[in-house]
């Protein structure tokens, strides 16, 4: 068939009507889900059948490797009458409000030192966010080594500047086991806080900060009327994205404590595993797991409120 | 002097604080480094200087190598990560697309869905999760990690990805289609390769994830020759109440090296990744 203009101008032939799969494609929806269908299938295969599937061992007494027997919500009731549970409960809020505060300030602090100009910011910037890349529990071996009871750098150098006598036994004592991951979360996080900000302070035009030197405003006023407005919600999306993954740590405290001495570093996450895992009592540790959810079913929405507004 | 003046100025504001910061940023990676070269006698003696190392010497690392299963966790945690940092990237990829830019009905809920998965965090599915291995029976399997792993990459290569692909401009798109590509076609050829530093950061922040990944691989590995390197170090250099300072030192450091050398060719790349969510572009 010759090609010429002649083709071009002919109305579509009758044939491209059929449906072909090449045309179910060209429609949006179809298109859509056939994109989607993998990915959603997976999540519901893997995220939400597990989810529903935890709520169902909840409700069970079911040890590994043996049959589940319905016990209605006899785990949460155990765990309501647990005094560890409620220690777990107040480690947790702890853990994660002091984490926060510190995290918030330090970051903060990181960001406006890292907004003014001066050579090799990068290198510097790309330094500073290594304790947020590396592998948590690669990093944590290291702090193991620093809260060392016998060999602790600290200790070391706090007796030999003649700070205090003796050494502590950092990880030994429930008040320094608790402030010991309090830091190494704090460590880690400071970064994240630090270069998210950061990049909401290079959003901020000079010319701001001119007009307002220029009205007479002192350095302090400028930070609460030019700079903080304009991080502020910066400051709140980062905060509760940190607030939820800090509820959820597991890491740090398996590493460094193993949730001891005596359940004074145990959160929820380390309760879990070892009602779940170590002890072997599936039900009951799907229960502790679960008694987070209200926590962070508030958090979730929100967090998604709040982005939905922005 | 007013040079000097503006030196002091800059000496309080900016390089105090800024030593400071690096000091406390770093110092535990200084740590790592200089106790992994120091010979026993050294590391386990109270009299010696700490802060530096007198007698520099490779052991650690030659036991670590010739000891343990370090290398074959090594290949363990990369290839676990590369294979789900690719899978997730390529499904995060196909939700994101239709997400961002296409109008069909149930669109809402799956995006909705999409954020609430990245956001429950795996400590509400690891022993449900346990179980459903376990009745697969994936358990010591490197499968298993590869399964489980996406739950986490997936919505967050998604949730990411869905921004940068709506900064498109759909005239872009449109034009291609005029000239008779398919939406295939014009997601592959035009709006992809625009998006290629969103593809980037995703790609290099699920990397990262899926190294740092440790409860489940902690759960699910119980055989030194499938475990990570996470895993491994804290299970098998540690033995009772034993533990090998200078090999663990030597593991953390080895173990943090395919993450640093990524990061460092691509670090533009993962602080874009990481505001992306808390910045509005």
């Amino acid at each position: 068939m010759a090609v010429g203009p002649a083709s071009i101008a002919r109305p579509a032939p009758a044939v491209d009507r059929r449906v072909s799969p090449r045309r179910v494609l060209e429609r949006e929806g179809a298109f859509s889900w056939i994109m989607l269908a993998p990915g959603v299938l997976f999540l519901l295969a893997f995220v939400a059948y597990p989810f529903f599937y935890g709520i169902y061992l909840s409700l069970q007494d079911r040890p590994v490797a043996k049959p589940g027997l319905f016990v209605g919500l006899a785990n949460f009731v155990n765990l309501a009458h647990d005094a560890v549970f409620w220690q777990v409960t107040r480690n947790t809020f702890l853990y994660v409000a002091v984490t926060t505060v510190l995290k918030l300030l330090g970051g903060l602090g990181m960001a406006l030192v890292m907004n003014q100009a001066f050579r090799a910011r990068n290198i510097v910037r790309a330094l500073l966010l290594l304790p947020f890349i590396v592998p948590t529990i690669l990093s944590t071996i290291a702090w193991m080594w620093i809260f060392d009871p016998t060999f602790s750098v600290i200790n070391w150098t706090l007796v030999n500047t003649g700070l205090v006598a003796k050494g502590f036994s950092w990880l030994g004592n429930a008040t320094l086991a608790m402030v010991a991951i309090i830091i190494v979360n704090t460590w880690r996080g400071i970064p994240f806080y630090g270069i998210s900000i950061l990049a909401g302070l290079q959003t901020i035009s000079p010319d701001l900060y001119e007009a307002a030197a220029i009205d007479g405003a002192s350095i302090n006023q400028r930070f609460w009327h030019v700079t903080m407005p304009i991080i502020k919600p910066i400051l709140i999306i980062v905060t509760m994205f940190s607030v939820i993954f800090t509820f959820a740590d597991f890491q740090i405290v398996y590493a460094l404590t193993h949730g001891g001495p005596a359940n004074a570093t145990q959160v929820f996450v380390t309760y879990a595993y070892d009602l779940g895992m170590s002890a072997g009592q599936l039900g009951m540790g799907a229960a502790a797991a679960l008694t987070m959810l209200p926590a962070l079913i508030l958090l979730i929405i929100g967090l998604t409120l709040y982005l939905r507004r922005e | 002097m007013v040079g000097g003046r503006r030196f002091g100025t800059r000496l309080v504001r900016l390089y105090l604080p800024l030593v400071v910061c690096m000091i406390l940023m770093l110092f535990p990676f200084y740590w790592m480094l200089i106790t992994s070269i120091k010979p026993n006698r050294e590391l386990y003696s109270q009299k010696v200087m700490p802060l530096i190392v007198h007698q520099p010497t490779l052991k650690h690392y030659y036991d670590l190598l010739s000891e343990t299963n370090f290398v074959t966790w090594t290949y363990n945690t990369l290839l676990v990560a590369v294979v789900t940092t690719v899978v997730s990237l390529i499904l995060g990829t196909m939700m994101a697309y239709p997400l961002a830019r296409m109008k069909f009905p149930g669109a809402a809920i799956v995006a909705i869905g999409v954020a609430a998965t990245y956001l429950v965090p795996q400590p509400l599915l690891f022993i449900p999760m346990a179980d459903i291995i376990n009745r697969l029976d994936l358990g010591n399997t490197l499968t298993a990690v590869m399964l489980t792993y996406p739950t986490l990459l997936i919505p967050f290569c998604a949730w990411l990805l869905m921004g940068y692909f709506k900064s498109v401009p759909r005239e872009l798109e449109e034009a291609a289609r005029i000239d008779g590509a398919s939406r295939f076609q014009a997601m592959a050829r035009i709006v992809l390769p625009l998006c290629t530093p969103g593809l980037l950061s995703a790609g290099i922040f699920a990397f990262t994830l899926a190294q740092n990944e440790f409860l489940y691989a902690l759960i699910f590995l119980a055989k030194s020759d499938v475990r990570t390197v996470p895993v491994g170090a804290i299970t098998e250099l540690i033995r009772g109440d034993v533990f090998y300072w200078g090999q663990l030192m030597a593991a953390a450091l080895l173990g943090s090296v395919p993450v640093a050398i990524i990061y460092s060719f691509f670090v533009d790349y993962y602080v874009a990744g990481l505001t992306a969510g808390s910045v509005k572009s």
